[in-house]
């Protein structure tokens, strides 16, 4: 079943909140991961590999340059739902 | 003859399955308590083991630390983290030049509940799902690594793999730092997290562990004619090390001297000891020989003694050979009837015994001996601490492991 932009928003934080000790409220989706959550490239594949399994989706390795925000992975995700 | 850098000791740390401190396992060791119990799970009919406890850790590191430490660090790490806080807070966190401050910490197996819950992952869910953090968490210099992190230690981070000599060789290796002048301060120990229920099962298939499942805290009984094996244990030893002159000149607490190192192997057998102890002998004669100490200032003696039916008297009859006469006013203690065998942590958990035997004049007291094997040639600390005797003395903590690696350090009073 597809989740809703929200939905995947509210999983990914607390899928970051997980790895980085962030509260879940200060991921945002004009947050970017590297500038503003401090997020490196390990953690990245880390919340890539966890997002894949909760949201049922694929995101190539190709394409996980191009999530720079948390807006833009809530995005990529929705897209990718099908 | 150069003189040799003198080596102290001015923090310890540690969590153990008597305790989540060094004062807490101290006190439940000279109690007499035991820390082996039956799994708090039911691996023991899922995998149908044969055996059914272990000395596990106490307490447990989700109560000590924060989520996303325990999310990034294989148990084994996780220990030596608590273990390292404790000690360097324990040494009064000495400011030292980064670059002249080293990490030594070893583990016999290393990152092994990483290493089954990743092929757990790998077969259940595909490559995909296995986590990027599986690698720096699986290798076996982990704990090492973090603890170089934790302190931005920058003069080496190294991890001696010699199975249940590690902790023991790590201590002996940031000795070895500190008299190279390589390093001001070290900090040196072992940890191990492998009681899962594969090690369990292969341990037990090496018929080396005991299976007294009706009575786990009466299992671990060195020296006892009914000895039938080790108790598996886990945790982490650690202590900070320190050039004499680096800890006078900040004016530290001093426990005691890392004086001598002794390294052999059997060259013999993948498990079992050399049976005429030639290679134990010559550990502790070498330790001996490095710290300038003959057998009368001998008072302690803490064995590796793992209550294995052959070991332990081989260990014993060797201590005899290396002290002579002088072995009749020595002190011997298994501390292992009440820890069981922390397997890499060992000899840096025992280390820290010994340090503290030297420390507060007291022997810590051998478990289980309800029937001493009338082939025992020293004389065994039974049931209570004995008091050691004052004055300039030192002690011997040995740590023999898998592949016949041997490591006796002689700590000496302060």
């Amino acid at each position: 079943m597809a989740h809703s932009e929200q939905e995947i928003l509210a999983g990914l934080a607390e899928i970051v909140s997980e790895e980085t000790g962030l509260p879940t409220d200060s991921v945002l989706p004009e947050k970017s991961f590297t500038d503003d959550l401090d997020i490196d490239s390990l953690s990245m594949m880390t919340i890539v590999t966890l997002a894949e399994e909760k949201f049922d989706v694929r995101i190539p390795d190709d394409e996980v340059k191009n999530l720079a925000t948390v807006g833009d992975a809530v995005t990529f995700i929705t897209k990718a739902q099908g | 003859m150069t003189p040799v850098t003198d080596v102290v000791v001015t923090g310890l740390g540690a969590t153990t399955p008597l305790g989540g401190d060094v004062a807490s396992t101290w006190r439940a060791a000279l109690a007499g308590e035991s820390g082996a119990r039956h799994f708090d799970n039911d691996w023991a009919e899922t995998y149908e083991l044969p055996l059914t406890f272990a000395a596990q850790i106490k307490v447990a590191p989700s109560e000590v630390l924060p989520r996303q430490e325990i999310k990034r660090m294989d148990p084994s790490a996780q220990y030596a983290i608590i273990a390292t806080r404790e000690a360097w807070d324990d040494a009064g966190s000495p400011e030292v030049d980064p670059e002249r401050l080293g990490a030594v910490v070893s583990s016999g197996i290393g990152g092994i509940w990483t290493t089954l819950d990743g092929w757990d992952t790998l077969q259940e869910k595909g490559a995909r799902r296995v986590l990027p953090m599986t690698v720096p968490m699986l290798m076996p210099n982990s704990p090492a690594a973090y603890v170089e992190l934790e302190l931005g230690a920058r003069a080496g981070a190294h991890a001696l793999v010699s199975a249940c000599a590690s902790g023991a060789e790590a201590i002996g290796y940031a000795v070895e730092m500190i008299r190279s002048g390589r390093a001001d301060v070290v900090v040196a120990g072992g940890t191990e997290a492998a009681i899962h229920p594969l090690p369990v099962a292969a341990f037990a298939a090496s018929r080396t562990v005991s299976l007294r499942n009706d009575d786990p805290a009466g299992a671990s009984r060195p020296y006892d004619v009914n000895r039938d094996g080790f108790v598996l244990g886990e945790g982490a030893g650690i202590v900070v090390l320190e050039s004499a002159e680096h800890a006078a000149a900040r004016g530290a607490r001093v426990y005691a001297r890392i004086a001598g190192v002794g390294l052999s192997s059997d060259g013999y057998h993948i498990t079992s000891p050399e049976p005429s102890g030639r290679g134990q002998i010559a550990a502790m004669s070498r330790a001996l020989a490095d710290a300038q100490v003959t057998s009368a200032d001998v008072v302690h003696v803490n064995a590796h003694a793992t209550s294995t039916v052959v070991g332990d008297l081989i260990e014993a009859r060797g201590v005899r050979d290396v002290l002579g006469a002088d072995a009749d006013q020595v002190a011997l203690s298994a501390t292992k009837s009440m820890t069981g065998h922390l397997l890499g942590g060992a000899g840096a958990l025992e280390t820290i015994f010994t340090v503290l035997a030297l420390a507060e004049r007291t022997a810590p007291p051998t478990i289980n001996v309800t029937d001493p094997d009338p082939e025992l040639v020293l004389d065994l600390v039974r049931d209570k601490p004995r008091d050691l005797r004052s004055g300039q003395v030192a002690a011997i903590n040995n740590s023999f492991g898998f592949g016949g690696h041997n490591v006796a350090l002689v700590v000496t009073s302060a």
